[in-house]
């Protein structure tokens, strides 16, 4: 396959295969086409291809750089263990759906124009809006709802920014856009709510937890670091971004804490780990934006399997509530011992993901000097292993025994978990290939004595607080309650506002109706009493009267000319 | 798997042993500090044990805002369907 054909293509066509195909064969084929679309990705060279005319313009379908490819290699990479994970799925829309999904994304990365962009990121938003309403209850319904129409809002932001780029610069291309060119604060703004800014995320902690079992495994990877990449691409060194991203690693974790649905506390996490991604784009530097595209690639492996080692606990036992759940450890072993692998990753534990790629944007943060956004950081990054590290795993493996016994998560289930924890560990103990696919050279050694050290005290020093803070009965128990967030302002307020605003417009048509019948009343009986059957203009007059007040009328005319 | 194994976390001692197992890492953690040289962009980050009573304080920290947080945030979990 050429380098002009879109690897997008080959998920988002292929998708529409898997119907025609049936048992085995559906399996082998939705495995057969994200490994098909990586290995297409190891053989493109860097450039840019398959333009395509349209209207006035060249489309860029494949703009292949070592940006654009690093986050190609992870959708491809995530794709494929996902399929994995969802293969005991028998529903059809789903699987279709996720594929498409996966492949919209990658079309998004490899856009070298804005039109493609905005047509690939609309895509995503659609395809995987089914993956929330497949979970085909009241309360999914409602939430896909929701997200659609934030997703699509931050299409037509997008949209709207690019025309206004094309009317000022006459150029349609996707590179490097900063505040300052026309239409940037509306593209910026669509990129946030992809990207779950402060105050623009709370459809992801909305929608993911409501979505399928699998389905929010999907979700996790694509859609935010798909941002992710289209700020890198189009806002590095924003400096905005550094005290965003920096907002966005800390107020999550609050929330995290006294979640009780576990996925939803993965959720806040996501959000969490987006704002380190954010800092390294606002900061700019080689080193920020090797970290933030290193931490998206191990934070997409790391969080898919922190997703599916809750996916697995919700498919077994039916819940994924902290205050329901405990002791699991006993009926699925490999799923909590994976688990622990996703948090050890999350947290940034040597040997672990995350150790080799938070460092980049730890370091780059310091080099640049910004020592606030560091100690926020560093307080997110004990923050992070708090309630990623120890309560997931805690709450739902360990605790106290719920009673539940249940069998191991399903084979396939299993499969996929144990790849996603090898490949984080392998990235954490020879971080030396992940590195070698960064944008820019690399000159880091994450395994210094200090690092290691300070490192494993920050985390070691986390842990015991929350043992302390657990054994003298200070934490906060996991409760069977919701927190209020920013979707308060939109599903309480909004609601109510507007029906305060609906009842208020009755209310004052009501009035003026009344208004008008009380004041018309009078009105409507003297025309009646003149003019009614029996009224003195209404009658029926003889011609006789008729004759004698003409007289009349012209005897007064004569009088009135003669006085005049 | 009978349902009336015992497992090593079920027994209180042992639960104990490992919160005490976290301390004195935390401790030996203290104790190489002295000997590890430290090349931080920012000095008080080379104080002796500032990644440990950071870690320390921004948790506890982060728990006791959390649980505070909760007196306004809490809700019925069918908040929103009612």
């Amino acid at each position: 396959m050429s380098a002009d054909f879109p690897t997008a293509l080959i998920l988002v066509l292929g998708a529409l295969a898997v119907p025609l195909l049936h048992g085995r064969a559906r399996a082998a084929y939705m495995l057969a086409l994200p490994a098909l679309a990586f290995a297409h990705l190891l053989a493109v060279p860097v450039g840019e291809y398959a333009r395509v005319g349209f209207l006035d313009h060249t489309l860029v379908l494949m703009r292949v750089d070592r940006l654009s490819l690093a986050f190609g290699y992870i959708f491809t990479i995530a794709a494929l263990l996902n399929v994995v994970y969802s293969l005991h799925v028998e529903d059809t829309v789903q699987q279709v759906s996720s594929l498409a999904y996966a492949g919209s994304a990658l079309g998004a990365v490899f856009a070298g124009d804005l039109i493609t962009l905005f047509i690939y990121w609309e895509l995503t938003a659609v395809t995987s809006v089914v993956l929330v309403w497949a979970r085909r209850t009241e309360r999914a319904r409602r939430a896909a709802l929701r997200y659609l129409l934030v997703q699509l809002a931050s299409g037509m932001l997008l949209l709207a920014g690019a025309v206004v780029y094309y009317r000022a610069t006459g150029s349609i291309r996707f590179g490097m856009l900063g505040l300052g060119v026309p239409g940037g604060w509306l593209i910026l703004l669509a990129f946030g709510i992809k990207c779950a800014f402060p105050l623009l995320h709370n459809w992801l902690q909305d929608a993911y937890p409501e979505a399928t079992v699998t389905g929010t495994v999907w979700l996790s990877a694509f859609t935010t670091k798909l941002a992710v990449y289209a700020l890198a691409r189009g806002f590095p060194g924003t400096e905005m971004l550094i005290w965003i991203g920096a907002l966005m690693t800390a107020f999550p974790i609050f929330y995290a804490v006294i979640e009780n649905d576990l996925r939803r506390v993965l959720a806040y996490s996501l959000n969490n780990q987006l704002g380190f991604m954010v800092v390294g784009i606002g900061v700019g530097t080689e080193l920020a934006l090797n970290g933030t595209v290193a931490h998206a690639f191990s934070h997409i492996l790391y969080k898919a399997l922190l997703f599916m080692s809750m996916g697995a606990v919700l498919f077994r036992t039916g819940t994924v509530n902290g205050s329901q759940l405990g002791g699991l450890y006993k009926s699925m072993p490999w799923t909590a011992g994976f688990c622990i692998v996703g948090a050890a990753s999350i947290s940034a534990f040597p040997l672990f993901s995350g150790f080799v790629s938070k460092a980049l944007i730890l370091s780059a943060v310091a080099e640049e000097g910004h020592v606030v956004t560091w100690l926020v950081l560093l307080f997110a990054s004990a923050g992070v292993f708090h309630h990623s590290g120890i309560k997931i795993p805690f709450f739902a493996f360990f605790a106290h025994d719920s009673g539940i016994r249940c069998a191991e998560a399903p084979r396939n289930m299993l499969v996929a978990m144990g790849l996603t924890a090898a490949l984080c560990i392998g990235i954490g103990v020879y971080p030396g290939p992940l590195y070698g696919l960064l944008p820019h050279p690399v000159s880091f050694e994450p395994y210094t004595a200090a690092h290691v050290v300070t490192q494993l005290q920050l985390l070691l020093f986390s842990a015991l607080a929350f043992a302390v803070l657990m054994r003298t009965g200070i934490y906060p128990p996991e409760l069977r309650a919701i927190n209020l967030d920013s979707d308060w302002l939109y599903r309480r307020l909004g609601t109510a506002i507007a029906g305060a605003a609906a009842e208020g417009i009755n209310a004052m048509r009501l009035a003026v109706a009344e208004a008008v019948l009380r004041a018309g009343t009078p009105v409507a009986r003297a025309v009646r009493d003149l003019h009614g059957n029996r009224g003195l203009l209404g009658r029926t007059w003889s011609t006789r009267d008729m004759a004698l007040w003409m007289v009349a009328l012209l005897a007064a005319y004569l009088l009135v000319y003669y006085v005049v | 798997m009978s349902e009336s194994k015992t497992y090593w976390l079920d027994r209180k001692q042992n639960v104990t042993k490992v919160y005490r197992a976290v301390w004195v890492a935390c401790a030996l953690l203290l104790v190489v500090d002295p000997l590890i040289h430290k090349h931080e962009a920012f000095g008080f980050a080379e104080w002796f044990g500032f990644y440990g009573f950071f870690g320390f304080v921004a948790c506890v920290g982060l728990v006791l805002t959390a649980k505070a947080l909760r007196r306004f945030l809490k809700r019925a979990e069918d908040y929103y369907e009612r």
